[in-house]
C-alpha cells in the first residue's frame, strides 16, 4: 500500500504491470509529437512571434514613434483626437503603449507585410488585438519587433489585457486594416 | 530516545501520532481553511464584478479582491494545507517524532506574520499590483515583506520534513524504503526549496526596490524569475495532489501500486523537470529565444506531462487492481460502478483526478504551446486553466483528504454528513463549469485582470460579441455555486472541529491495516491487462487530448500572419 513502505524491500525488481509499460509507450510518443509541432510550425506555419527585440530607453522609443507619426500621419480620430499613420507597405510601422492608451491608430493594407515595433513607456501592458485575438505581451525597456501581415480588413481593437494600473481598463487602441 | 508518552494510538487506524506532530497539523490545518475562507470571499467578489450583469465592485476595489483571491488562494492556502501533509506523511506515515517541534512552530508564526502583512497591506489598498506584482509597478514595502516571511516559514517547514525523514532513517522506524506517499510529500518538498529560492533571488530585491535602496530591476528578469516561483509552486500542488490521491487510494480501497518502480519513476520525472516551465508565462515575450521557450515550455521534451500522464493511469489502475481483488470483477467499469460514490473522500479524490486531467491538463499543455499561446495568453482562458488544476485539482483533493484528516486529528465524528457527502459534487462541478465558461471566453478574446470588459469609460470603444458575454455569465452563476461547495466545506470542518461528538470506538472509516502477506501477492494472470477499464479510461482521455491539441492549431492557423 501506498502509505506503507513497499512490501518488497527490492521493489525496483518487479515486473512492470503489461497495461502500464503500453501506456507509458503511447504517452512517450504523443510526447515527442507535441515536442516535434512546435520547430516544425517554426520551419512550416505562418504564425510565429519573432525574436528581434532591443533594450531601448522609454524616452528615445517614444520619439521614435513621434517621429513617424509625423511623417505617415494621413488624418485624425475624431472621437480620441489620435493621429491616423499609414505607415510605407513593407516598412515600419510604430506603436506605444503608456497608462492608459495605444497610440497611435495604424492604417495597414490587408495581405501586405509591415515589420511592427512595440514598446511601453511605463507599466507592462498587453497588446490584445479583438476580435482576432492575437496576444503578445509588451514591455518598457524592450523594443519588439514582429512582421505582421494583416489577412482580414476592417477596424480592430487592441485591447490592454496585462493590469496597469486603476485605468486599465479604458485602455484601448485602434488598428484599421483597408484592403488598398 | 522519545518518550512515549508524546505519542497516542488511533484507534480507528492504528497509526501511532506523536502529539507535538499533532498540534502543528492542526493549527496549519486550520490556519489553511482559515484563509480559504478569506481568499474564496474575495474570490466570489471577483466573480461577482466579472459577471457583466452584475458588476459588483467598483475598479479599485475589484483590483484589490483580485489581488487578495490570488495571493490568499495560490499561496497561503495551499502552501499552510502542504505543511500539514508534510508533516502527517513524514511523521505519522513513518511513525516516527516530528524534528524540532520548536522550529516547526516558528515556521508557523512566520507564515502566519508574513500573510497577515500581505493581507493588510492589500486590504487597505496599497497593494493591488496583482498577486505578480510585475515590475515597474510598485507596491508598499509591506506586501513583498510579507511574501517573504511567508517563504522563509515555508522553507523552515520543508527542513523539518526533511529532518524528520532523517530521524526516521536514522532510529528505523520503518523497514525498507519510505512509502509511496511519503515518496510524493518529498518531491513537493524539494520542488519547494527550489521554488522558494527563485523567489527569494526575486523579491528581496524587489523589497529593496520599493524602499529606494536598489534603483532599477529589469521588468523581463523580474519576469524569468518570478515565474520561476509562481509556476513552480504550482507543482508543488501538484506533488502534493498525486500523493494524496494515493494515500487516499490506500486508504479507501487498501490499494497498493500497480509497480513501485513506476509510479516512483514518475514522481523522479517531477524532480527533474517539473520545476522548469515558467516560460509558460514568458510565451509572448521580447527578448527570449524560441530554443530557450520551446524547451522550458514543453518541461524538457514533456517528460514532466508524461510524468502526470503515469500516475493518470496509474492511480485509478490501482484502485481499479483492488476492487477486482475484491470480487468487483464483471465487465470493464463494475470496480468504478461499485466505488463509495457517497464517501466525500472518495467521490472527491475521483472528481480530482478526472477534472484535474481534463480541464487543467489538457488545457495547459495545450496554451504552453510556443505559438498556440498567441491566441491565449493574458485571456481569461489562463484563468479558467488554472482553475481547472489549483481549484478542481489541488483544492478538491486537499478537501476530499480534509474528511480523513480532520476526524482523524481531532478523533471526532463528522459533522453534518449528509452536507459532506454532496460537497465534493457543488464544489468540483461549480467550479469545473467555471473553468470550462472562463476558456471559452478566453477563446473568444475575453481579457484577465479586467474590471469592464463593455469599455464603457474608453474613449475607443469596443463589442465583444453576445456568446462572451454569456459565458462571463455562465462563469458567474457557477461560481455561485462552487462558492456555495467551499462554504459547505469549511462549514463542515469547522463545526467537526468546535461540534463534532467525540469519536464512537467503532470503526467506520475502513482501517489501512498492513494487508497480509497472501493479499500483497501479485493477481490476475500475466500477459493479460490487467486494469482494462482504467485502460479504457486512459485511452479516452488520451483521444481528447490529441483532438483538444489540434483543434488549437486549427485555430492558430487562421490568424494574421506572423514572423
Amino acid at each position: 500500500m501506498s502509505i506503507f513502505p513497499p512490501k518488497e524491500r527490492l521493489w525496483w525488481n518487479e515486473p512492470i504491470e503489461r497495461s502500464e509499460v503500453l501506456w507509458i509507450g503511447l504517452a512517450f510518443v504523443w510526447a515527442m509529437i507535441m515536442f516535434a509541432m512546435m520547430p516544425f510550425w517554426h520551419l512550416s506555419g505562418g504564425q510565429n512571434l519573432s525574436n528581434e527585440a532591443y533594450r531601448v530607453v522609454p524616452e528615445a522609443y517614444g520619439q521614435k514613434v513621434e517621429a513617424a507619426a509625423a511623417k505617415y500621419k494621413v488624418g485624425e480620430d475624431k472621437a480620441s483626437g489620435l493621429p491616423i499613420v499609414r505607415p510605407p507597405v513593407g516598412g515600419d510601422a510604430y506603436m506605444l503603449g503608456r497608462t492608459y492608451e495605444w497610440w497611435p491608430i495604424l492604417e495597414l493594407v490587408k495581405g501586405q507585410s509591415y515589420r511592427l515595433h512595440l514598446s511601453s513607456m511605463d507599466m507592462m501592458h498587453g497588446f490584445s488585438l479583438q476580435p482576432v485575438n492575437i496576444n503578445i505581451q509588451v514591455h518598457p525597456d524592450y523594443e519588439h519587433v514582429l512582421t505582421l501581415t494583416p489577412t482580414t480588413s476592417g477596424e480592430f481593437t487592441i485591447v490592454c489585457n496585462e493590469f496597469c494600473g486603476i485605468g486599465h481598463h479604458v485602455m484601448t487602441g485602434k488598428i484599421r486594416v483597408v484592403d488598398k | 530516545m522519545t518518550a512515549t508518552n508524546e505519542f497516542r494510538v488511533c484507534p480507528d487506524t492504528g497509526f501511532r501520532v506523536h502529539l507535538p506532530a499533532e498540534a502543528l497539523m492542526k493549527v496549519n490545518a486550520v490556519a489553511a481553511v482559515v484563509f480559504l475562507l478569506i481568499g474564496g470571499i474575495f474570490g466570489l467578489l471577483v466573480a461577482l464584478t466579472r459577471w457583466p450583469a452584475v458588476h459588483l465592485l467598483p475598479a479599485d476595489l475589484f483590483y484589490m479582491a483580485l489581488t487578495a483571491h490570488g495571493t490568499d488562494i495560490l499561496l497561503v492556502w495551499v502552501i499552510f494545507f502542504e505543511v500539514a501533509v508534510l508533516y502527517f506523511a513524514s511523521s505519522v506515515l513513518l511513525n516516527c517524532r516530528l524534528a524540532t517541534p520548536k522550529l516547526a512552530w516558528l515556521a508557523f508564526a512566520l507564515m502566519m506574520i508574513g500573510a497577515l502583512f500581505a493581507n493588510y497591506v492589500i486590504v487597505i489598498g496599497q497593494a493591488s499590483v496583482m498577486f505578480t506584482s510585475y515590475v515597474p509597478m510598485r507596491a508598499h514595502p509591506l506586501f513583498y515583506l510579507g511574501l517573504i516571511l511567508f517563504a522563509v516559514g515555508a522553507l523552515i517547514a520543508c527542513g523539518v520534513f526533511f529532518g524528520t525523514l532523517v530521524i526516521a532513517k536514522r532510529e528505523r522506524t520503518y523497514e525498507g524504503s519510505i512509502p509511496l506517499v511519503t515518496f510524493g510529500a518529498m518531491v513537493a518538498a524539494i520542488i519547494a526549496v527550489f521554488t522558494i529560492a527563485s523567489g527569494a533571488v526575486i523579491l528581496i530585491p524587489t523589497l529593496l526596490w520599493s524602499v529606494g535602496i536598489v534603483s532599477y530591476i529589469d521588468p523581463l528578469l523580474y519576469k524569468v524569475i518570478w515565474w520561476g516561483m509562481g509556476h513552480s509552486s504550482q507543482q508543488i500542488n501538484v506533488s502534493a495532489q498525486i500523493a494524496i490521491w494515493y494515500a487516499i487510494a490506500a486508504i479507501l480501497f487498501g490499494a497498493k501500486p500497480l509497480s513501485e518502480k513506476v509510479s516512483r519513476g514518475a514522481f523522479l520525472l517531477y524532480i527533474l523537470f517539473l520545476q522548469i516551465a515558467s516560460a509558460h508565462h514568458l510565451l509572448v515575450e521580447p527578448g527570449l529565444s524560441s530554443e530557450y521557450k520551446i524547451w522550458n515550455t514543453s518541461y524538457a521534451m514533456y517528460l514532466a506531462v508524461l510524468a502526470s500522464m503515469i500516475h493518470g493511469l496509474t492511480v485509478p489502475g490501482a484502485i481499479e487492481a483492488a476492487q477486482r481483488k475484491k470480487g468487483y470483477n464483471k465487465g470493464l467499469f463494475e470496480w468504478l460502478r461499485k466505488a463509495p460514490w457517497g464517501n466525500p473522500v472518495f467521490s472527491g479524490m475521483f472528481l480530482s483526478l478526472v477534472l484535474f486531467g481534463f480541464l487543467g491538463g489538457i488545457t495547459g499543455v495545450t496554451m504552453g504551446v510556443e505559438q498556440i499561446n498567441l491566441i491565449i495568453h493574458n485571456t481569461i482562458y489562463v484563468v479558467g486553466h488554472f482553475h481547472g488544476t489549483v481549484a478542481v485539482g489541488t483544492t478538491l483533493a486537499f478537501m476530499a483528504v480534509s474528511y480523513f484528516v480532520v476526524p482523524f486529528l481531532w478523533q471526532k465524528e463528522l459533522v453534518m454528513p449528509g452536507l459532506a457527502k454532496w460537497q465534493p459534487y457543488l464544489f468540483g462541478i461549480g467550479m469545473g463549469f467555471v473553468a470550462v465558461f472562463q476558456m471559452g471566453a478566453g477563446t473568444l478574446g475575453v481579457p484577465r485582470r479586467h474590471w469592464d470588459m463593455s469599455f464603457a469609460d474608453a474613449v475607443l470603444k469596443f463589442d465583444f460579441s453576445a456568446a462572451a458575454y454569456l459565458m462571463m455569465a455562465l462563469a458567474g452563476i457557477f461560481s455561485v455555486i462552487g462558492s456555495i461547495g467551499a462554504l459547505a466545506y469549511i462549514l463542515i470542518m469547522v463545526g467537526t472541529i468546535l461540534f463534532g461528538e467525540p469519536k464512537r470506538a467503532a470503526a467506520k472509516a475502513p482501517a489501512p491495516a498492513q494487508p497480509s502477506a497472501a493479499e500483497s501477492v501479485r493477481h490476475g494472470s500475466a500477459g493479460t491487462l490487467e486494469v482494462p477499464g482504467t485502460f479504457v479510461l486512459a485511452l479516452v482521455f488520451l483521444t481528447t487530448f490529441v483532438l483538444y491539441y489540434y483543434v488549437n492549431w486549427k485555430y492558430l492557423s487562421e490568424l494574421w500572419l506572423m514572423k
